[in-house]
């Protein structure tokens, strides 16, 4: 790199580009941890991601081939990718590559290079004199309400907070007299303190970009905070160039304060060039051979999952070939109940077992904000909740009334514990009560305040501003409710979108989801994803009121859409960590309709024992052997364990996404692994409302799997550790210690279980009208173009796998052999055989995750 | 009855050595053995205060071994019960009940599952060893035990670089207070000339007043304050115990949230017979707890964390206990104490939900700040909380690094020239020691205190020494040498098992040492101190062993060195204040010199970045 004229602007905006974007934990919205680099292919993007910011960016080469040796990695599919990769021919000299070629491994990453000079060259570790103070102010400033005393300058932004401090106070935040008067005279800039503590503007880029990325927790929040002020309820006005010009005035001040005058800008003394810290990477073959190594991993899956659905394909031909002579397919069957439920991988099961324990059941899968997005207010709260996609924005509000039951306080967490005197008295007294909650916590571990309720977040009694009253009931901005043609519009497009047009049961539940846990600062990365991590009841409630209005069904009519009077829709949720379906407004429904659902609820509470036990397999605590109840007590009692650092284990596995009718999948056993977006190709022949489907499945399912993909190879640098140590920091985030900085991603306790593969979109269409419906927006398209998604579409009428590759699709024949894929035949015993992991190492902790099966 | 006290010790002790031999994945296998012991220990525990209670609350004590004795000294292995101890050992009974069985499931498939229950349960042996001695003897072998459980509990998370850190500052204070309860030990055999127990304090304190030995005793009582304030977290110590949190939630909050950082009230509680009438040290203590209270609870109340908030909380509550042990009302300290532990136990056990919790108090309680005037002082306040009273950066100012400065200035030492030279110098002086105790008058007394200067040089210089770990390690040696010799010089008489106790514990620590460096070494040939090695990830037997050398190095319970220790001490006499000085500061820095070898070499983020190794501000 040549003479580079420093552009401050410039350097802030590459800063925030790159700079985690987590937002405050209370909005756990699940994304690409590398989205700065999502306009490149994914192996590009890896590769240079992890030369820069040395994090690991894919599993180690020994893991890879400790699962080849183990068989998780299939050899007929390593033999595929070598040939597909670098042709037939060189098979066997890849192989060896792979398998049995040493590689330096070693990454030495370009971040950091700079500013570690200070201790090379002065022996000062710059770190340890500024971070410690920098984060404690930081995290006092935008302390969101753990400190008793909380910070004493309102409403000011950052700079002009510390200012007026300074100017008030007998002590100060800086060690010299010299840099506090610099910092009052507000005689200062980014570049100024550049020259002089770096001097040579070539490397103040480089430095910044040092500085900053040593501690890319708290920089990254501040971005946040700065671009999203709504994210924290007591908002606090602090930017990222505040902060540069901070911790540069802070550095100043460490280097006056250890160095006197003995010292010299850092470019004075550095004799190296700077470093390009963007520069392209040169491709090194053990670049490639992870490339094969990773391709082969995903694909020893994803192969016999598109030869299990041909296989269930061939299945239902032949059965309703057979049953021709009865009646046609589809029409005038006997439906006893629909259930909509999220995408979401984990009502992958639930779902499954509903269909196994009513086998007249219908289930249907679409995001979980059902088509209805909008602010909510919860009754009595001052804020309001986003209940959508994180990127919409929405214009209405819907507000509870009516609740019944009121929140309790929790008195462990008074602040008269931290008082000399009513500390105190409180220990000599409620210390011993102490004692006695802690043995209730440990033995009888019951619901409280203190624990994340997935059905406190609305009251089941309460009334909810659906319908708008009047065009001028509007708040602060938002009109509260929908008119009736927004009513007809998403009422429409929700239903149509999974093809649920005609066949309607009685009784049609549309079930949320939303997890309680306990002790558990990332409890809102277990809600639902497509309601901003919140629990999705009242978007429920919503959709299931507009689809029972008189109107709406009038409206739907004359479109086409004949919904009986008979059938109604009622809202619901499942907590997933919980295993618990609530119902809401249950006395709306007609005297036969409520035995109906008399009924149906038993069928409900049945397939979640079952969805208990299969999700007890996967936790040491509980013996799986069991009676069904029992097991489903125990399940339940994890979710309120204050012990309990794995609640549930979120979206751990997640591999596919089927967007397709359902019985494409309903004959297979894809262990919680697939997102399941109901979408009926023969309703759509143009795919102008595949289009519509597939635009949250990149963001959405794609920001999951990345996210959980990236906090599994790099838990360390990118996942946020193990949750152990793990000290709240004012509320908004999580750090290891009183010094440390905050740790953005997922924690250990979520990903263990996790496969790091990458999506695999499968969508039941034409392969030109799926390109279409992808092509629709560049967003879109940009994540299956680079591959940060795997897509392929299955045409409906040749029953052909097609796969997305460079920008068209082609055809892909499995090579999974038929008798590869087995049945399973008694689900309880199936998973009472399944294996548990030995360790939660790689190679044992994949082997949990269950192949596919056909059901029988 | 009595010897059923054995028990309490035992009990975990047993089972800390049963759960080495399992591996980390066999969670089942260590569960059963904690589930058996925790509950053993609390069947123990209460039911031995039962039988103590239904015979009267009379203090028990038991003589269980005489582990040495010469016509001069004793090392007796006492254990003393009494309503102290009995509350004591109660509520770490339950503590250690309802923790362990949290932990069964908080840790579990974590990687260091199996240490994490060895540690816990080594602790409860240390910690039963305090509250149950019946002399300084036996409490400082529990003081021992506790403070490496602790060490490596806030180090537990050993490849990141802050635990390492923290646990390097912990140590730190907990070797000075290790050193101040030896010179207590030492000054109370001279004051009393025999090895006395707790029970006998009060006759110690009569011969003192009568032997007009007040300022022996005035010692003794500084040398027994200033350890209470360190464990206990006192000003000006307090910054260590937010700094400790490092561990996982469960381990802090049975350490730092209860059992552990109120051991320095029990020592007060312990030996208050002996100071009770001394108005200097109750005002002295009064005014440390009072500082405490006052300033704790200023840093508590703007800590924007929700386990550091806890830490300030508690050292708070523990300097009004101090107060309350000056004043006399020892009924209320123990209330306060199982009140308090109880409490903060709960409190950091059930932190992490605090994020739930108070977001959605938020969520109906909130009300939009307005600007209230600032105050000079509320302001100073606060910016004095957050910068915590600069009492961190205060005690590495004026405590530690005047003497890393002092040993920079030894730098000629580092050529192998002198290593040579000093060795030999050492070896023959020892010999000549040994030989001929009578040199030493000729020179007017001055030999020992020459000698002892120059193995704290040595020490000091290995402290702030940057390169090789091998040669500062030998370093280490040659000071021991310098040292053996100058007790040698300074003795009339010495007797030779004594020495040999010493020397051979402290060659067998050496040679282990020496060969776990030497593996290191093999592996790349760097092993300077400049940088964090982390070696521990992939040599995880050799860190272990290294850990025994230095720990054994440095006369810890894990050798014979560590009777040879206390027996060199009492050939210093009270006379000699320069020596002694020397002499305590020497064991204090060869113990932190060790240490850091130990964490540069073995702890810290791993410095081959083949794998994903943890930023160093995480």
């Amino acid at each position: 790199m040549s003479e580079k004229h420093f552009d401050e602007l410039h350097v802030l905006h590459e800063l925030k580009h790159y700079l985690p974007s987590q937002q405050a934990l209370k909005d756990f919205i699940h994304h690409n941890s590398l989205h700065a680099f999502q306009h490149m292919k994914f192996y590009d993007a890896i590769f240079k991601a992890s030369k820069i910011f040395g994090f690991q960016v894919h599993l180690q080469l020994q893991e890879y081939r400790d699962m080849y040796t183990t068989g998780r990695i299939r050899e007929d599919v390593l033999q595929m990718v070598i040939a597909n990769k670098k042709g037939m021919d060189v098979i066997d000299e890849w192989k060896r590559k792979l398998i049995s070629k040493s590689y330096d491994t070693i990454n030495h990453p370009r971040i950091g290079q700079l500013r570690k000079q200070w201790k090379d060259i002065y022996h000062l570790d710059l770190d340890n004199k500024v971070h410690p103070l920098l984060f404690r102010i930081l995290c006092g400033f935008l302390d969101q309400g753990i400190a008793i005393e909380s910070f004493p300058v309102v409403s000011k932004p950052f700079i002009e907070s510390i200012k007026e401090m300074e100017q008030n106070s007998f002590v100060s935040f800086f060690k010299t007299k010299a840099i506090k008067r610099k910092f009052l005279s507000g005689h200062y800039s980014i570049e100024e303190l550049l020259k002089t503590i770096v001097g040579k503007e070539e490397y103040f880029e480089q430095y910044l970009f040092d500085q900053q990325f040593a501690h890319h927790g708290w920089s990254g929040l501040v971005s946040a905070v700065e671009d999203n002020p709504q994210t924290l309820l007591d908002r606090k006005q602090i930017t990222l160039k505040e902060l540069l010009e901070f911790e540069l005035l802070l550095e100043l001040d460490a280097l006056h304060h250890e160095l006197g005058n003995k010292w010299q800008p850092l470019a004075n003394h550095v004799n190296v060039l700077p470093i390009d810290l963007f520069a392209d990477v040169a491709k090194t073959e053990f670049a490639e051979v992870t490339e094969i190594w990773q391709d082969a991993f995903e694909w020893s899956y994803y192969d016999s999952v598109l030869k299990g659905i041909s296989m269930s394909g061939e299945k239902r031909t032949a059965i309703n070939n057979k049953s021709l002579g009865n009646h046609s397919p589809g029409d005038n069957v006997f439906i006893s109940l629909q259930a909509i439920f999220c995408i979401d991988e984990r009502e992958d099961s639930i779902r499954r077992h509903i269909e196994a324990v009513d086998k007249s059941a219908e289930t249907f899968g679409a995001p979980g904000f059902f088509g209805v997005e909008f602010y909510f207010q919860q009754q009595g709260s001052k804020f309001y909740d986003k209940l959508c996609p994180a990127p919409v924005t929405p214009k209405y509000l819907i507000k509870e009334s009516d609740a019944k039951s009121i929140r309790k306080d929790e008195l462990i967490y008074t602040k008269h514990t931290h008082g000399i005197l009513s500390g105190f008295f409180l220990s000599i007294s409620f210390g011993f009560w102490a004692f006695v909650k802690k043995i209730q916590m440990l033995f009888f571990p019951k619901m409280s305040p203190a624990i994340s309720n997935a059905y406190g977040h609305m009251d089941k009694q309460s009334a909810l501003s659906i319908e708008n009253k009047s065009p001028g009931d509007i708040e602060n901005g938002l009109q509260i409710g929908y008119t009736l043609d927004e009513m007809m519009t998403r009422a429409e497009g929700f239903i149509r979108g999974i093809g649920l047009i005609k066949n309607f049961a009685p009784i049609i539940y549309i079930v949320a989801h939303g997890s309680s846990s306990a002790n558990n600062p990332h409890h809102g990365a277990h809600d639902c994803g497509a309601c901003s991590g919140r629990p999705g009841a009242t978007n429920a409630r919503v959709m299931a009121f507009i689809l029972n209005h008189k109107k709406i069904r009038e409206r739907l009519a004359a479109k086409g859409i004949v919904i009986p009077e008979g059938t109604q829709f009622i809202g619901a949720m499942h907590d997933t960590a919980a295993d618990v379906i609530d119902y809401y407004d249950e006395n709306t429904l007609s005297t036969d309709s409520a035995q109906l659902h008399l009924l149906n609820k038993q069928d409900f509470e049945t397939a979640l024992n079952l969805n208990a036990k299969e999700r007890s397999r996967r936790f040491a605590s509980i013996d799986t052997k069991q009676e069904l109840e029992h097991v489903r007590k125990a399940i339940h009692s994890r979710s309120v364990s204050l012990f309990e650092p794995r609640p549930e284990l979120g979206h751990g596995t997640n591999t596919l996404a089927i967007i397709g009718r359902r019985q494409i999948s309903k004959g297979l056993f894809l262990d919680r692994r697939a997102f399941l977006n109901s979408y009926d190709y023969t309703t759509d022949p143009d795919g102008t409302i595949l289009a519509g489907v597939m635009r949250p499945i990149g963001l959405v399912c794609g920001g999951i799997n990345l996210e959980y993909y990236f906090s599994r190879v790099d838990n360390i640098k990118m996942g946020a550790g193990t949750k152990l140590p793990h000290n709240v920091m004012g509320l908004f985030g999580v750090a290891n210690s009183s010094d440390g900085d905050l740790r953005p991603g997922l924690p250990w306790q979520m990903i263990e279980v996790h496969d790091p593969v990458r999506l695999l979109v499968i969508v039941e269409h034409r392969p030109d009208i799926v390109l279409k419906a992808i092509k629709s927006s560049p967003e879109v398209f940009e994540w299956y173009n680079n591959e940060w998604v795997h897509i392929a579409a299955l045409h409906p009428i040749e029953k052909q796998f097609y796969y997305f590759k460079n920008g068209a699709f082609s055809k892909y024949e499995t090579i999974t052999g038929a008798g590869d894929i087995k049945t399973i035949h008694n689900m309880e015993e199936f998973i009472e055989g399944a294996k548990e992991m030995e360790t939660n190492h790689i190679v044992h902790a994949t082997e949990e995750n269950l192949p596919v099966y056909l059901l029988d | 009855m009595n010897q059923l006290l054995v028990l309490f010790i035992a009990i975990p002790f047993l089972a800390f050595l049963v759960s080495l031999f399992w591996q980390n994945k066999s969670e089942k296998a260590i569960g059963r053995i904690v589930r058996f012991t925790k509950v053993l220990y609390m069947l123990v525990s209460v039911s031995f205060a039962v039988w103590w209670i239904w015979n009267g609350l009379k203090p028990v004590s038991y003589h269980l071994a005489t582990l040495y004795q010469t016509e001069h000294f004793v090392f007796a292995v006492e254990l003393y019960y009494d309503e102290i101890t009995a509350v004591f050992s109660i509520v770490g009974a339950l503590l250690f009940f309802l923790v362990a069985t949290f932990s069964k499931y908080y840790m579990h498939r974590d990687e260091g599952y199996k240490r994490f229950f060895n540690t816990i349960l080594l602790f409860a042996a240390g910690y039963n060893f305090i509250i149950l001695s019946g002399n300084f003897e036996t409490l400082f072998i529990g003081w021992e035990i506790k403070g490496v459980c602790s060490f490596l509990l806030i180090a537990f998370y050993r490849n990141r670089y802050l635990p390492v850190k923290n646990a390097f500052k912990a140590i730190s204070y907990y070797r000075t207070s290790d050193v101040a309860l030896m010179l207590a030990m030492w000054m109370m055999h001279h004051l009393t000339h025999q090895n006395i127990t707790f029970a006998e304090l009060g006759e110690a304190k009569q011969m003192a007043l009568q032997t007009a030995n007040t300022g022996m005793a005035i010692f003794i009582v500084c040398m027994i304050i200033l350890p209470a304030a360190i464990k206990s977290a006192q000003f000006p110590f307090t910054t260590w115990l937010p700094r400790a949190m490092e561990g996982p939630t469960s381990s802090s909050a049975i350490f730092y949230g209860s059992l552990s950082v109120h051991i320095g009230v029990f020592l007060l509680l312990r030996t208050h017979p002996f100071w009770e009438d001394m108005l200097w040290a109750k005002v002295a203590i009064i005014i440390i707890g009072a500082i405490t209270a006052i300033v704790a609870t200023l840093i508590a109340r703007v800590q924007p964390t929700v386990k550091t908030q806890i830490a300030y909380s508690s050292a708070a509550q523990i300097g009004l206990m101090f107060i309350e042990v000056a004043v006399g009302w020892h009924w209320l300290v123990l209330v306060h104490f199982a009140g308090n532990a109880f409490l903060r136990t709960y409190q950091l056990l059930v932190s992490p939900s605090v994020l739930n919790y108070l977001v959605h108090h938020q969520y109906f309680h909130y009300i939009l700040p307005t600007q209230k005037p600032v105050s000079k002082i509320k302001s100073s306040l606060y910016m004095l909380g957050i910068k915590e009273w600069n009492l961190d950066a205060m005690m590495f100012a004026y405590l530690w690094n005047p003497f890393k400065w002092i040993g920079k200035q030894f730098r000629f030492l580092q050529s192998n020239v002198f290593i040579i030279v000093l060795t030999v110098t050492g070896l023959g002086f020892l010999s000549l020691g040994y030989i001929n105790q009578n040199i030493s008058s000729a020179l007017g007394g001055a030999l020992p205190i020459i000698l002892m200067s120059i193995a704290l040089a040595v020490i000091l210089f290995a402290f702030s020494f940057r390169q090789s770990a091998l040669k500062a390690w030998i370093y280490l040696l040659t000071a021991h040498l310098f040292i053996i010799a100058a007790v040698l010089f300074n003795a009339a008489h010495i007797n030779s098992i004594e020495i040999i106790f010493y020397v051979t514990g402290v060659l067998v620590a050496f040679f282990l040492g020496y060969y776990c460096l030497q593996k290191i070494k093999a592996i790349d040939n760097d092993i300077s101190l400049n940088q964090f090695h982390g070696y521990v990830y992939e040599q995880e037997t050799t860190g272990l062993l290294f850990l025994f050398a230095v720990i054994g190095m440095l006369g810890f319970p894990v050798t014979v060195a560590f009777i040879g220790i206390d027996v060199l001490f009492t050939y210093v006499q009270s006379s000699q204040p320069v020596l002694i000085a020397l002499m305590a500061l020497c064991l204090l820095f060869i113990e932190l010199s060790a240490f850091r070898i130990l964490l540069r070499i073995f702890f810290g983020p791993h410095k081959k970045l083949s794998h994903p190794v943890a930023f160093r501000s995480s």
